[in-house]
């Protein structure tokens, strides 16, 4: 061990009990801060979690991408670490979006799922992550891992924009964008509040989510030199 | 040697050993009417019924076609331990992968070619009067699962299970490609037939998406 992970047990506690801190204020905030959606009701409260979760499933997807790229060029294995700790930590966000999107649908669309485009893309992404963690459970040689996956990741990503220009171009269940829509879109401010502070703190979640990913990736690389080391000793 | 005659080589290669023994096509070829009867046989589809299910049906048993025909383009390689050889070659490494593509492409255009008339009969579309579209959606379509399925067949070969894990790999990755040539195909099988141009846009782009990925990221995948 280098020892730059000992005695971080305290730390680790610290940074659990805030982050649940925070997690459980944003769920407060969306629960009882945020006004009732007049036409929704209730259930409409679910879209703090739904949409955040989603668009932060996303961001960890172009990160993993973008660093599966930087690897291919620069052959940084720490970028295939972030990539592979985005990806699994994106794959968990991603279905938070297909968990929770069914328990707003059934109330308001009738159905728990609908083949929309927009669904239908969504769920591509997240079985394509799950492919791209079991092809890298499959390939033994590290290297060769490494740059296997980050061409997959890149194909797998090219199938994101199809995600967000689908809900564009074609006649769809899902809700028109509100935010980053057309002009008449938006949202009335104390929603908006509330919905950016939910955003925050999942996105602290998620980059608190993908630095232990990362420590543990990085641990299980140090421990697999070790052994190598003790076995040619 | 230049890159594009490189790649007319290594697809004269692809040729040559599959026509000696023509196991890939005759094997393919046999699967995908056995996915057009074992429908039939689940579904005993009406007329009308043909029209609405048909074209998904044609696409989903290319799309297995693929995920079988594919698997050995790679694997192959390995087994004879020959990709070493290729790389050897004083040839750009993304001319073995197009070379690759073209052969597969001109395999699935083959196994295409013979089931849709077969496909025609059997579920009573009539097809000649559209043949012309019907060609171009196919050939759009081919591209894709070509270029899709030579690059993942060549990551597939890198891991354990590799059989059971490409069709794992390319059917997700095609889906977008599946839709939008249901949709089109679907399209022009409707009455008044018509063209869906904003399908046809979206498999376009992704046969140019991935085609440029390829060229982009595909050598990486040679390395030994």
């Amino acid at each position: 061990m280098t020892g730059k992970y000992e005695g971080g047990a305290f730390m680790q506690a610290v940074r659990s009990f805030a982050l649940s801190a925070i997690v459980f204020s944003a769920a407060y905030a969306a629960l009882a801060i945020a006004p009732t959606e007049l036409k929704q009701g209730d259930i409409q409260r679910i879209f703090y979690f739904h949409v955040p979760s989603g668009m932060n499933a996303l961001l960890a997807f172009t990160v993993a991408c973008g660093a599966s790229i930087y690897f291919l060029i620069k052959r940084n294995v720490k970028a295939d670490w972030l990539a592979a700790s985005c990806m699994e930590v994106g794959v968990a966000f991603g279905s938070v979006v297909l968990i929770t999107g069914p328990i707003w649908g059934k109330p308001v669309w009738g159905v728990y799922w609908k083949w929309d485009a927009r669904l239908t893309s969504t769920f591509v992404l997240l079985v394509l992550g799950l492919c791209y963690l079991l092809l890298r459970g499959l390939i033994e040689d590290p290297e060769r891992r490494s740059v296997v996956s980050a061409v997959f990741c890149i194909f797998a990503f090219l199938d994101a924009p199809l995600v967000y220009f689908s809900n564009r171009i074609f006649r769809t269940l899902h809700p028109k964008p509100v935010i980053l829509g057309d002009s008449d879109s938006g949202l009335a401010p104390p929603i908006a509040r509330v919905f950016l502070y939910c955003f925050i703190v999942l996105a602290i979640l998620m980059i608190a989510l993908i630095w232990e990913r990362y420590r543990l990736e990085e641990l299980r690389h140090e421990v697999a030199e070790l052994r190598a080391e003790s076995d040619s000793a | 040697m230049n890159a594009p005659r490189a790649a007319l080589a290594i697809l004269g290669k692809e040729l040559r050993a599959e026509f000696r023994s023509f196991e890939l096509l005759t094997s393919t070829l046999v699967f995908v009417l056995i996915v057009v009867f074992v429908f039939s046989f689940a579904f005993d589809p009406s007329a009308a019924e043909s029209r609405r299910f048909g074209p998904g049906l044609l696409w989903i048993a290319l799309l297995f076609a693929g995920s079988l025909m594919l698997q050995p383009c790679f694997s192959r390689e390995r087994v004879n331990d020959t990709l070493g050889g290729l790389r050897l070659a004083p040839i750009a490494p993304v001319a073995i992968l197009a070379g690759k593509i073209l052969a597969n492409f001109l395999f699935l255009t083959l196994v295409e070619a013979a089931l849709l008339p077969i496909f025609g009969v059997l579920y009573n579309i009539p097809l000649v009067p559209v043949a012309g579209q019907l060609a171009l959606i196919m050939l759009m379509g081919t591209v894709g699962v070509a270029t899709i399925g030579t690059v993942f067949s060549a990551i597939a070969s890198h891991a354990r299970m590799r059989e059971l894990l490409l069709p794992l790999l390319l059917l997700p990755a095609l889906a977008p490609v599946l839709l939008a040539s249901t949709e089109l195909t679907a399209g022009i099988l409707a009455d008044p037939p018509e063209l869906r141009t904003a399908w046809l846009v979206i498999v376009g782009a992704f046969d140019i998406m991935f085609l440029t990925a390829t060229w982009l990221f595909g050598e990486y995948l040679l390395e030994e």
